[in-house]
């Protein structure tokens, strides 16, 4: 079944195109990689996904369900009833965390299963003690986020995201603000949650990951997809500027 | 006269002049929150309409500000002024003049609060009202406290300005009860109240500062 499905997603900031058409279909319990140069797109492409902004034409249908939908050259967005529901199908991971400050861990992950789920409180607790285990964070319930280091702040973000049983994941290259030791911590605990079959979409500069958690990799350039496919295709492609981008990133 | 004697004679005062610090304080904080959101409202001619307010407010002194609230009413609609309308002058008139400053301090402290806050309660389904009651307004009050105590303390003492409306708070007494007995004591007595209110207050907002520091 598709969870998501973007149809000729076109973007611009001021006049600078920033998204061409693009199209991508994302199945349940895959896990969808986007590399790309920076500038090539990705984050706003995942940003207008998620809805944080607002694309100009193309489609954006979650579950069959859309959430914008091309009308004469322009994207025409649903009504806030359906697009609040929308909203629930998905979650995200940033790349800076965005925890709440004021929040203990305990607190960031449960606050909003129960104030905009209405979540039986009990259930929420139990569900969100299960995900700090599993993120190895049981300890640090009631921590606050400036305590804990970069990694285990995006530990906890993660469990924030999966504390609302998305359907779909997104990672928002959720390791650059990280060094390498913390980056191998989240690279884990993203693999674990593709083995339990987690529907996922991850922009990434982490390319081994890529190649190794993907069902499906996506290249972006200058706003165009360049190269898709298996990893095997995709990293094993003769597209030039393909092969540019990971030799540079070899010669590092 | 014994300090006892002009305490005694000063305490009336006191009681009016902690009424004016309460009733300013509350009313300004409540409505300056007000005047801060329509400052930074989308609505560009509300925006600025704040704008213009804030900057009369803070451009013109105070004593001029309490003088217009007081006879204003008189001069613009013809409505006569009655001696009760004294002390409600005054309290407008601080209320007004105070909303603008601590409009300004709310916005300083809106405006810090990082956009990455608002993405992540937009992700976890907050409405915009929850966002702003939960999780920015919070961040908010422990970033803006040392700038409302610098205020606060500063009211402590412009509540003298009242005297201009011949309210008779603290220093309206103390003027008179100096002019009265000839004596250089009753503005000992007014310092030190003055003062030890002050330090009441930094106490109190220091508390709040430590009780809030339980995150950074």
């Amino acid at each position: 079944m598709n969870l998501l499905e973007m149809n000729h997603i076109k973007k611009s900031f001021d006049g600078l195109e920033v998204l061409k058409d693009i199209s991508l279909t994302v199945n349940e319990g895959e896990v969808l990689s986007i590399i790309g140069p920076s500038g090539s797109g990705k984050s706003t492409l995942l940003r207008c996904a998620t809805m944080l902004e607002k694309i100009d034409d193309g489609d954006i249908i979650y579950l069959g369900e859309a959430a914008a939908k091309s009308e004469g050259g322009k994207a025409a967005y649903a009504k806030a009833a359906d697009l609040k529901r929308i909203h629930g199908y998905y979650g995200l991971v940033f790349q800076n965390f965005n925890l709440f400050p004021h929040y203990s861990v305990i607190k960031n992950i449960t606050d909003a299963p129960l104030r905009v789920q209405h979540r039986n409180k009990d259930e929420v607790f139990e569900e969100a003690k299960e995900l700090l285990r599993k993120m190895g964070l049981s300890d640090k319930a009631n921590a606050y986020p400036y305590q804990l280091s970069g990694g285990q702040q995006q530990r906890v973000s993660i469990a924030r995201a999966l504390a609302m049983n998305p359907k779909i994941l997104f990672f928002d290259e959720p390791t650059s603000a990280l060094d390498p030791e913390l980056t191998g911590e989240i690279l884990k605990i993203i693999k674990n949650l593709a083995a339990e079959k987690m529907t996922m979409v991850i922009v990434t500069h982490e390319m081994n990951f890529a190649r190794n958690v993907s069902d499906y990799v996506i290249f972006m350039d200058k706003g165009v997809i360049v190269e898709e496919g298996s990893p095997e295709t995709v990293f094993n492609s003769q597209n030039q500027r393909m092969k540019e981008f990971l030799g540079k990133l070899n010669a590092e | 006269m014994t300090i006892t004697d002009i305490i005694k004679q000063l305490s009336s005062g006191m009681g009016v002049t902690i009424e004016i610090f309460f009733v300013t304080l509350v009313s300004s904080l409540i409505l300056g929150l007000g005047l801060a959101l329509v400052r930074m409202s989308k609505f560009k001619i509300l925006s600025i309409l704040a704008k213009i307010y804030i900057s009369i407010m803070r451009g013109t002194p105070l004593m001029l500000q309490l003088l217009v609230v007081y006879f204003g009413p008189y001069f613009i609609f013809g409505i006569p002024i009655t001696r009760s309308y004294r002390l409600n002058a005054v309290l407008i008139g601080f209320a007004l003049n105070y909303a603008a400053y601590f409009a300004e301090i709310y916005r300083g402290g809106i405006s810090a609060i990082p956009d990455g806050q608002y993405e992540a309660a937009k992700l976890l389904g907050y409405s915009k009202s929850q966002t702003f009651i939960h999780i920015v307004m919070p961040q908010v009050v422990k970033r803006i406290i040392p700038a409302v105590a610098n205020e606060t303390i500063t009211l402590v003492k412009d509540t003298s300005l009242a005297f201009t409306l011949a309210v008779a708070e603290m220093f309206t007494l103390t003027k008179q009860l100096v002019a009265a007995q000839s004596s250089m004591i009753p503005f000992v007595v007014a310092a030190v109240f003055y003062y030890v209110f002050n330090l009441l207050v930094a106490m109190f907002f220091d508390y709040l500062e430590k009780k809030l520091n339980y995150y950074r």
